[in-house]
């Protein structure tokens, strides 16, 4: 292979991600982002400078020798691709298609400084999804230790830790309380963003590293944390059960038939398939002016799926379009979406209210719902969190007809898992109090916690950093290298 | 419990279903049937009040089903169904042998049992089977029970004999005329209220949500506090998705983790009842969708 000057890599332009049309793609599920082909991974794996000190391996929570799996990509190398993007990172497929790369990774690529980075998401997504095609290989795994690690949660934290343990040869049971793991990735992201498939997959990857993965298991009802430690003699536990309580605003009608969570709305299309009703048995609702109540990954994921459900059903039936609206609080500058799904659901016809909050919701005598209240708002001066403060303007309520209204507001750990912890300290969001911020250590003796259940909702890439960073410190403590810090 | 089994260089998980066997199945009545399922952890940890959620298959929803009893030798917990719609019309053609792909639990609160004296349990349809384990331990708690179960037709009332043998007084009604008393549970209710006035000290109720409704409106006038357990549509059952919310005087909870048992005098029941019915028209056409599956089945 020919090879090039920095001043030519530099040259390359940087590759558009080859999408679904969005007028095709609204009508259904399958994938937004098509995947580089061949020749496009090449031609981008080229921009590449192969830095001798990668800034970039800098952004990355789990540290992926990002330059490494680059260069034997384009040097035609793909099974030490793979190699070198697995040695760090148990779930590339993933990664590489909803990591918010422009962040993480991305951000930190010298390219950035005056151009445009290396598209690093998708070229691992590329070198991910041709090791799942060709049939994964699994990873080395060391000899048996003979130490048992209990892991709650099969969402990134809990895969990610379970994985790095499992690769150092202690036997690894991850308990997830639904029919199901991947946790948010299997029942909050839709198959539009990340196929269950590839999911599904990659766990299948860590099973042949011999990961035991038991679902249907809620810690804190069929066992609970005490009795890992003891009754079922596990050496150490890991929490990773994520931040999946649903928040509901404290405002008149939020019960009315019509009015849901991004939660229920988003477990009943993707973790059951509601969208394919009746083949699949879980009912959804989709309807005709659909308000979701937010303006996170959460909230454009509620959106586009209502959109696309509302569109197919159009198709089927004819009659109207549905008619799908984001009503955020502030304005397009504070949106925390990532900015490529903001732009898809604009792409896809979602229209966004900002600066809009609601205050009451209306229902008719059948009790569904029919209207929004809603206040217009401006925003104030930065408060102390440097954050600008949205504030009412006074009379200025106006209603929003409405037939369904999704509340993606945030969420916040589920208190379940915490029964019978005895000294495990939680702050007062109902988040894990972390003895030790670079481990996950808790104040509870043999166990550590990562993920959205110490840091409230964040990111799939940082709840694996959290994950492989506990995992390294549950290795040291079984290995006796280190005295527990109590 | 579903155990993902190790799999070599696969990218597909060959996940072994170890299902959730049946190991005796009863049919009570054309649409009541109970079975025993062998999930010895959750008979392990199982009490009276708590539910489980179950999934026939890999296609199907999540439903919740109380724990009607339970075998902690034996490994097994015993599930009663009424056939209302196509998830427990296809639980009802399972056989000894057959499975759940699907079992979790127990969820939600078991029933706070003590000693208060003379208390009524109140069971409509299939509710007789989870208020029959409440009105047994409220028994060997050294409480005077008085239970009064009912049903729509003869055919559909179960575990008399059951019931019997954990009260002190029983009355059996049905709707029809067709068996005991006729009329509603309602009735008998009010005229125990008033014969022991000041002398019940809690009610319990069990069964449609219209059912616990009017025995909640019964016993307000006299200041006996109702507990019932509410059945509302659920999906996970651990407090995830809020689907299962009901309205008190109080302000909004979840009945899988903050129930299933509420303060009856408290729960905004024409709320409860809407939300029941939400997906109605979608019910039907799954109920349309199966029988018609069962008959091809049948002809083939
Ligand atoms: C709709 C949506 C879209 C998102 N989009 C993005 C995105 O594009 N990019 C991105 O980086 N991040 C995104 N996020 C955030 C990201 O998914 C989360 O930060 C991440 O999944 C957190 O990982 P976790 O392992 O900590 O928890 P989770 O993924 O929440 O997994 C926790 C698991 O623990 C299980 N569990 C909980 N309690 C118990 C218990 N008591 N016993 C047993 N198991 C239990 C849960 O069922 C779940 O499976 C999104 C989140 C949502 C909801
Ligand atoms: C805590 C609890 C304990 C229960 N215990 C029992 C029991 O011991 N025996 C029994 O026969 N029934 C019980 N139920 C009700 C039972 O879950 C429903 O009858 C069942 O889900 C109906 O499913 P289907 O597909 O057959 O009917 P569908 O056609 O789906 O619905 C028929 C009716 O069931 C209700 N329903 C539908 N889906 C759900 C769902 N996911 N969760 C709850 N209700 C739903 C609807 O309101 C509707 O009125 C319980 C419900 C709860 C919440
Ligand atoms: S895992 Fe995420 S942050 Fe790390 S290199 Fe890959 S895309 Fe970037
Ligand atoms: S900083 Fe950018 S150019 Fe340098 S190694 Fe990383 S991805 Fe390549
Ligand atoms: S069933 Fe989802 S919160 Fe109760």
């Amino acid at each position: 292979m020919a090879e090039f000057t920095i001043k030519e890599r530099r040259q390359i332009p940087r590759h558009a991600m080859p999408t679904q049309d969005p007028l095709e793609r609204r009508t259904n599920f399958g994938e937004v982002a098509l995947g580089y082909s061949e020749s496009e991974a090449l031609e981008e794996a080229n921009r590449c400078l192969a830095c001798r000190r990668p800034t970039c391996v800098t952004g990355c929570p789990v540290g992926v020798d990002i330059p490494d799996f680059i260069v034997a990509l384009r040097e035609g190398d793909l099974d030490r691709s793979v190699r070198i993007l697995k040695g760090k990172n148990s779930l590339p497929a993933i990664c590489g298609r909803v990591c918010p790369q422009e962040t993480q990774c991305e951000v930190q690529c010298v390219l950035a400084k005056k151009g445009e980075p290396v598209a690093i998401g998708r070229l691992e997504r590329y070198v991910a999804d041709w090791d799942l095609q060709r049939g994964a290989e699994t990873p080395q795994v060391a000899p048996t230790t003979g130490n048992k690690v209990a892991i709650i949660g099969a969402g990134p934290a809990g895969l990610t830790c379970a994985a790095d343990l499992a690769r150092l040869g202690h036997k690894v049971t991850v308990f997830e309380a639904l029919h199901n793991p991947g946790g948010v990735l299997v029942y909050g992201i839709p198959e539009f963003r990340l196929p269950k498939d590839k999911v599904y997959a990659e766990v299948g990857c860590l099973e042949c590293m011999g990961v035991e993965v038991v679902t249907d298991v809620v810690i804190g009802k069929l066992f609970t944390i005490d009795e890992l430690l003891t009754e079922r003699g596990y050496d150490a536990v890991f929490i990773g059960s994520g931040a999946g309580l649903p928040t509901f605003m404290r405002i008149p009608g939020i019960n009315y038939n019509g009015v849901l969570s991004a939660n229920e709305f988003l477990t009943r299309v993707n973790l059951m398939k509601g969208y394919q009703f009746p083949e699949y048995d879980t009912p959804v609702k989709i309807g005709r002016r659909v308000a979701v109540v937010g303006a996170g990954n959460v909230a454009m994921d509620s959106a586009r799926c209502a959109l696309r459900l509302g569109w197919r059903r159009a198709k089927l039936e004819g009659g109207q379009p549905p008619d799908v609206h984001i009503v955020y609080r502030r304005s397009a500058a504070e949106v925390p979406a990532r900015a490529e799904e903001v732009h898809h659901a604009r792409e896809e016809g979602v229209i966004f209210d900002f600066l809009t909050n609601p205050v009451e919701i209306y229902g008719d005598d059948k009790g569904n719902v029919r209207g929004m209240r809603c206040i217009r708002m401006e925003l104030g001066d930065p408060d102390a969190s440097g954050r600008r403060s949205p504030i009412p303007i006074e009379n200025s309520e106006f209603d929003m007809e409405v037939d369904q209204v999704i509340m993606a507001l945030g969420t916040s750990p589920n208190p379940l898992v915490f029964r019978n912890a005895a000294g495990l300290e939680r702050t007062r969001h109902g988040t894990v109090r972390v003895a030790d911020a670079e481990t996950g250590l808790t104040t509870k003796a043999h166990v550590w916690a990562g993920g959205d259940v110490v840091t409230g909702a964040a990111t799939v890439i940082s709840a694996m950093g959290a994950g492989k960073a506990a995992a390294a410190d549950i290795d040291r403590y079984l290995k006796g290298e280190k005295a527990e810090a109590e | 419990m579903l155990t993902y089994l190790p799999s070599r260089r696969s990218s597909i998980t060959r996940w072994e279903v170890q299902v959730y066997e049946i190991i005796e199945k009863q049919v009570f009545s054309d649409v009541t049937k109970m079975v025993v399922v062998r999930a010895p952890e959750v008979a392990h940890k199982a009490k009276a009040g708590e539910f489980v959620i179950v999934r026939v298959d890999e296609r199907g929803e999540r439903i919740p089903l109380t724990i009607a009893d339970f075998d902690r030798e034996q490994g097994t917990v015993t599930l009663i169904f009424q056939e209302v719609g196509k998830s427990t019309m296809q639980m009802g053609m399972l056989e000894v042998g057959d499975g759940f792909a699907n079992l979790v639990g127990p969820l939600g609160h078991a029933t706070e049992v003590e000693n208060l004296g003379t208390v009524a349990c109140v069971g409509g349809g299939v509710g007789i089977a989870p208020i029959y384990p409440i009105a047994r331990a409220l028994k060997e708690a050294g409480n005077y029970v008085i239970s009064i179960i009912g049903a729509r037709t003869q055919s559909l009332l179960f575990w008399e004999d059951k019931m019997r043998a954990v009260s002190d007084e029983l009355v059996a009604c049905t709707d029809d005329g067709s068996y005991g008393r006729h009329g509603l549970v309602t009735a008998p209710l009010k005229e125990v209220l008033e014969a022991r006035s000041g002398e019940i000290q809690r009610v319990w109720a069990i069964g449609p949500a219209i059912m616990m409704k009017f025995v909640a409106r019964t016993t307000e006038p006299y200041g006996v506090k109702t507990i019932v357990s509410l059945n509302t549509i659920m999906i996970d059952g651990t407090g995830m998705c809020g689907g299962c919310r009901v309205q008190l005087k109080a302000g909004a909870q979840f009945v899988c983790v903050d129930g299933p048992e509420f303060d009856g005098h408290l729960v905004d029941w024409d709320l409860l009842l809407a939300r029941q019915s939400f997906y109605r028209v979608e019910e039907q056409e799954a109920v349309e969708r199966w029988q018609q599956l069962v008959r091809l089945e049948n002809v083939a």
